[in-house]
């Protein structure tokens, strides 16, 4: 028997729990040639502010064992530029599409929640409040309980549509960070962002990097991304979407374990644009094989 | 397009370049000289990112024996410089490599009634070869090939076979001329009757060069850049570079792997 594999996501009904991460997935368009859309949960729209970033100098990406340091500098095309050149093609997508979005300021961050809440074509919404490389935003709203409570009061005050905030590993205590951003009105956790790290040329005798440090992603990061969805899933009563260094399902199945109701997969469509597709079907596959006929009853069931 | 490719034939051409030639799909013949492939050099996560290379050639290769299916193939030009591409060296015959492409924007190949002058150094051979393979069809070509070495420098022969007249250039006089391949151009330029374009692949030095050369003499230049990337589809934007209205307060950065590689140069920043 065909096991389901659908899932709630702060009232959005997901077909399978895979969805992209911001940032790794470009406005879903880029990719409709190697995934079809309609097989994956949902996907994130790289992340947007009010106003056009170019983003960083170069270098900007470095890989490391297991992983990459990225630096782009939230390079997007701005909130304006979305609307008109992006959002028609969300709308020929039967699948729900999330705008990942961030803000220098919290009077930013309610303007871009209230702009996006009247757009049709977007489900739900992921504020960014733990982008490592710009100083400004977010290492200041996502290092700190109240400051990221603040952002997520404003944001829930101008939108009904599914809040989910992505959280940073960055952090003394994520789950202090996970319960403040329950509190103050979130849907819905994602976690972890990047982690923040640094490569050196010894040559040269510099920084790889022209931002010097850069956001940690991959493979390597999966461990720490693991225990930080378990510590969070045994304290808040929202759903989670587990994310850090997803590649197959055996990894999309290790974080429903843990407690996330639903995934991201990030690095892993640079070096297979298919594969959230490929790790939905193998997740099925897997479902099937051991007579689990629900994915839901996976959710949180590590046996500890 | 995404396909599973095997290895034809993996030989070293000179000492640290490598040639690959690995089966294709049909579609692939339609590449456009100038685009690119992201290739995976194995399905663990060590490397783990995609590397970028340009395409050498394509063809069809047909069996000795009749009756055999034809066998269209694509070829790479490679020069081993880190962990991927010294794990690609070592790959035989019949082994299978995870490929993407073509991927980006290539060569303008231009009007037909004018001169065409192409520029390599080193490894920046590699997209060029398909590109007079094409220019040779309609109009005159000339190659200008440099390196540091005579080992720098690539797939003569295979350029002249096409009717290419070259000129080459290394810094230690090893091979051709002693000194920079621009000089040669330059001389070309000053000798020139008519209209030309020149197309340029190398190192960032040279394609500085070449595009100022280009600017100061009001001729059409058409540069393929080099680009770190982690996707080559447009995601990741790893890979940009500055483009003519750039500066630190008023940024202004294209995508190599979509908006390029191949760009006019006079849409990028140049030093002068």
């Amino acid at each position: 028997m065909k096991p389901d594999m659908t899932v709630n996501l702060a009232g959005m009904q997901l077909r399978n729990p895979v969805m992209t991460a911001s940032g790794t997935f470009g406005y879903g368009e880029e990719f409709a040639e190697y995934v079809d859309l309609e097989k994956i949960g949902a996907f994130v729209t790289k992340g947007l502010s009010l106003k056009p970033r170019a983003g960083n100098p170069t270098p900007r990406i470095v890989e490391t064992p297991g992983g990459m340091l990225n630096a782009i500098g939230l390079q997007n095309v701005g909130i304006d530029a979305f609307i008109q050149k992006k959002v028609p093609f969300l709308q020929s997508v039967n699948t729900p599409a999330i705008a990942n979005f961030f803000g220098n300021t919290i009077d930013e961050y309610a303007e871009l929640a209230g702009r996006l809440d009247q757009i049709p074509e977007v489900a739900g919404l992921e504020v960014n409040i733990s982008c490592p490389n710009v100083k400004q935003g977010g290492i200041v709203f996502g290092t700190d309980p109240e400051c990221a409570a603040s952002v997520v009061k404003a944001c829930r005050a101008v939108t009904s549509k599914p809040l989910i905030v992505k959280l940073s590993p960055n952090v003394t205590d994520v789950v202090a960070m996970a319960k403040a951003c329950e509190d103050a009105g979130a849907d819905c956790l994602s976690l972890i962002n990047t982690l923040t790290g640094m490569a050196i040329d010894l040559n040269r005798r510099r920084p790889v990097l022209a931002n010097i440090t850069g956001g940690f992603s991959g493979p390597a990061i999966k461990p720490v991304a693991l225990r930080m969805v378990w510590q969070v899933a045994k304290a808040v009563k929202v759903p989670i979407i587990g994310i850090g260094g997803i590649m197959n399902a055996t990894d999309a199945l290790e974080f429903i374990l843990a407690g996330a109701t639903a995934i991201q997969v990030g690095t892993a469509s640079f070096i297979n644009p298919g594969a959230a597709q490929q790790i939905a079907v193998e997740m099925e596959a897997w479902l099937v094989e051991n007579g689990v006929d629900d994915i839901k009853s996976l959710i949180g069931a590590l046996e500890t | 397009m995404q396909f599973t490719s095997m290895i034809l034939s993996n030989a070293e051409v000179s000492p640290g370049y490598w040639r690959m030639r690995m089966t294709a799909p049909p579609e692939f013949a339609s590449a456009a000289p100038g685009q690119f492939v992201m290739v995976r050099v194995n399905g663990a996560i060590d490397p783990l990112l995609r590397r970028p290379f340009g395409v050498f050639d394509v063809g069809v290769h047909i069996p000795a024996q009749s009756g055999a299916m034809t066998q269209p193939y694509f070829e790479m030009l490679y020069r081993v410089v880190g962990k991927g591409t010294a794990m690609l060296s070592t790959l035989h015959k019949t082994d299978l490599l995870d490929i993407l492409g073509p991927l980006g924007k290539g060569f303008d190949l231009g009007a037909d009634d004018e001169e065409k002058l192409i520029v390599g150094g080193g490894v920046g051979l590699a997209p060029l070869y398909l590109l007079a393979k094409e220019l040779v069809k309609k109009s005159p070509v000339r190659l200008f090939a440099g390196g540091r070495t005579r080992d720098d420098v690539l797939c003569i022969t295979e350029f002249e076979r096409l009717g290419v007249e070259c000129y080459t250039a290394t810094e230690d006089g090893s091979l051709g001329e002693c000194g920079l391949v621009t000089e040669a151009l330059l001389r070309r330029l000053d000798a020139l009757d008519g209209k030309a374009t020149i197309y340029a692949c190398g190192p960032h030095g040279m394609l500085n060069a070449v595009a100022n050369i280009a600017a100061e003499r009001g001729i059409s230049c058409q540069v393929s850049l080099e680009g770190y990337m982690a996707c080559g589809v447009g995601a990741c934007l790893g890979c940009v570079a500055p483009g003519h209205k750039h500066s630190p307060e008023t940024p202004d950065f294209r995508c190599v792997c979509t908006e390029g590689p191949v760009f006019e140069s006079g849409e990028l920043k140049w030093r002068d």
